[in-house]
């Protein structure tokens, strides 16, 4: 087991590696040269020389791709081109916002998908069945921005029952010690601010979680359908266990295991592919902080931000894979 | 004839008439889902193709007269979908931009299917360094979130509707490389390429004219599931604004950005192309599902 995370751990080097030498070449293929495109069009020549020092601009491509890593390896991202701040202190704001919404929506899509998926499977071929795969299907066919806009027609502008933009109302002052607004507000005992935060989260999180709350109710289906003819689950029927008991221990148990990969890998996705929830309901997170880069050409939070992601994607995946391989025992990493 | 080579004779006869394909059409007109998709894609192709006749008006033709004291108006009898906020006909605009969604679709996918299949068939069949090299490349790609690494394409070549599509494409390589890959290491290993080989078949041609049509049915159910998320994704990009510049193009994403900040105003012009959007992707998935039922070996015999 040890010797399988140190070897996924070792296999994570090269990947890391190849985004970084895709992001510094897309920073080169930037429109201006990197220098002009850092620092803005109007920096004065004697900047742009200090940056190019700073960057080893001058220097053939591999010393500066060398540099650039030292720099980036050292923490160092950047400074934003818009707010004038470090890179990483806007991730440091920015990325508790995202997981918060990421999380929220993966609640509210494990909370209706696997017992959606699982009443589908006792059903099958009924019309509850019938009605949950077409559900998923179009849930998946659903792009994100359009089920966001609906939402917040319906429920913001139209019946105005909850907020649509922002983490919380603009007056409410709370303190933000974690940036986790709703780990924030239980700290801070503000109990006022924890129902508004939730109530800014609802619809964000419902529109985010659509594409995973199908695929995981799809998954456990066809994972119920697989376990639930397996012969230890025939032989605790024989045996006279009611049927709730067979459910929960013998086919749930088992049936799960597709299904804790599945909201695993979907959550990996959801911290990065955020981009367009928080553009429909302005969540100031890392998502809508990009999307803004791209028209303010603040292209050091885009390059900090995307390899931040991309580092933050792998990392999940490489840890869905271990916690797979301790939770099935089935499946020996040698 | 003996009885059993009667039996010989009738599997033989059997499994000549009931092809992969033949078998698959059949098991496609009896899926309902796969025929409602069926149905869709065809609408949404039909509106595409005849969209100068479809449409009463030219998706630019503006007419300001047409506003309610300059704000849009809601769907009437001349005009079904209403009158976007520019006084534009707006099922006119959603008619011209099935086009604008095919024609994404089909060539965001035919990148990614082309490069995708020329480096999965060269990392299958000649493996080693070069199978490393080019599965390490996509490793990487895939590394970087799809939409994120559309994205950074489009922020490096500029918005445009060219550049969208080129991006969409680039980010399917690597699941059409993967796919492929894999499917050509289990042909590889198959006696009728061994057979091949010994006849002295050339590689080239054992891959062209033996490997790859018999790992062409996975490639098609990818293919039709990847329209959807194409159409789905270029969208995603004209949403955020990174589409076609002229705001006069009828891109579906495009359109639904500039509403987002008029909901209570008129919403029919942020659900209409959204309803657009969802039954054309609906169409690709429902075929697409269809398809993977229906070329799948492990289920055909269920049938």
């Amino acid at each position: 087991m040890l010797r399988y995370v140190v070897r996924r751990l070792m296999l994570l080097v090269p990947i890391l590696l190849g985004v970084s030498i895709l992001i510094f070449f897309w920073v080169h293929a930037l429109p201006g040269n990197p220098a002009s495109a850092l620092l803005g069009e109007r920096a004065t020549p004697q900047l742009v020389k200090q940056y190019k020092e700073r960057y080893g601009l001058d220097k053939p491509m591999p010393v500066q791709y060398w540099e650039y890593l030292k720099v980036t390896l050292h923490g160092d991202l950047g400074v934003s081109i818009v707010t004038r701040q470090t890179v990483v202190s806007e991730i440091k704001r920015r990325f508790p916002a995202t997981v918060e919404l990421a999380l929220g929506a993966m609640i509210f899509a494990i909370t209706f998908g696997i017992p959606l998926g699982f009443f589908a499977a006792k059903r099958y071929g009924g019309v509850f069945d019938h009605l949950s795969l077409v559900g998923s299907l179009i849930g998946i066919s659903i792009p994100i921005f359009v089920l966001a806009i609906i939402l917040k027609y319906f429920f913001s502008v139209r019946w105005q029952l909850l907020p649509s933009v922002g983490r919380e109302d603009i007056l409410s002052g709370a303190k933000h010690p974690t940036n986790f607004y709703i780990l924030d507000a239980i700290i801070t005992r503000n109990w006022a601010a924890l129902w508004d935060t939730i109530q800014h989260l609802i619809l964000p999180a419902i529109a985010l979680g659509s594409i995973p709350l199908a695929v995981i109710m799809r998954i456990t289906r066809a994972s119920v359908l697989d376990v639930q003819n397996e012969d230890y689950v025939r032989t605790a029927r024989a045996k006279g266990l009611p049927p709730r008991t067979v459910d929960r221990r013998h086919v749930m148990r088992n049936a799960l295991l597709p299904v804790a990969t599945i909201i695993g890998l979907q959550t990996g996705l959801l911290l990065s592919g955020a981009v367009l929830t928080e553009t429909v309901f302005a969540w100031p997170g890392m998502g809508s902080w990009l999307a803004q880069a791209i028209f303010s050409s603040d292209y050091p939070a885009l390059q900090g931000g995307i390899l931040f992601l991309a580092i933050v994607f792998v990392l999940v995946n490489l840890f869905v894979d271990i916690s797979y391989a301790i939770i099935n025992p089935r499946i020996r990493y040698s | 004839m003996s009885v059993a080579e009667l039996e010989a004779h009738q599997l033989e006869h059997s499994a000549s008439t009931s092809g992969l394909w033949s078998e698959a059409r059949y098991r496609l007109i009896r899926n309902p889902g796969a025929v409602v998709g069926a149905f869709f894609v065809s609408v949404f192709v039909i509106v595409a193709l005849l969209a100068p006749w479809i449409a009463p008006y030219g998706p630019e033709v503006q007419n300001l007269d047409l506003l309610d004291q300059g704000r849009p108006v809601g769907p009437t009898a001349d005009h079904w979908f209403g009158i976007d906020l520019l006084g534009r006909d707006e099922f006119s605009r959603i008619v011209w931009g099935a086009r604008y969604s095919l024609l994404i679709g089909i060539v965001s996918v035919s990148i990614g299917l082309s490069v995708g299949l020329i480096l999965g068939g060269c990392a299958g069949y000649l493996g080693g360094w070069v199978d490393s090299t080019i599965m390490r490349v996509m490793d990487v790609m895939l590394a970087i979130p799809g939409l994120l690494f559309a994205i950074g394409i489009v922020a490096a070549l500029q918005p445009g509707l060219w550049q969208v599509m080129l991006a969409v494409g680039v980010v399917n390589i690597p699941i059409f490389a993967r796919l492929l890959r894999g499917s050509v290491l289990a042909q590889k290993e198959n006696d009728f390429v061994l057979a091949a080989r010994s006849v002295g078949v050339k590689k080239r041609r054992i891959l062209f004219s033996h490997i790859l049509p018999n790992s062409v049915s996975p490639l098609i159910v990818q293919g039709t599931l990847a329209m959807a998320t194409a159409i789905i994704d270029v969208a995603a990009l004209g949403f955020l604004g990174l589409g076609p510049q002229d705001p006069a193009t009828p891109e579906w994403g495009t359109m639904l950005a500039k509403v987002n900040d008029y909901l209570a105003l008129a919403p029919w012009l942020a659900i209409i192309p959204g309803v657009a959007i969802v039954v054309s992707v609906l169409g690709f998935n429902l075929i697409g599902d269809g398809l993977r039922e229906a070329l799948d070996p492990k289920l055909r015999s269920r049938g």
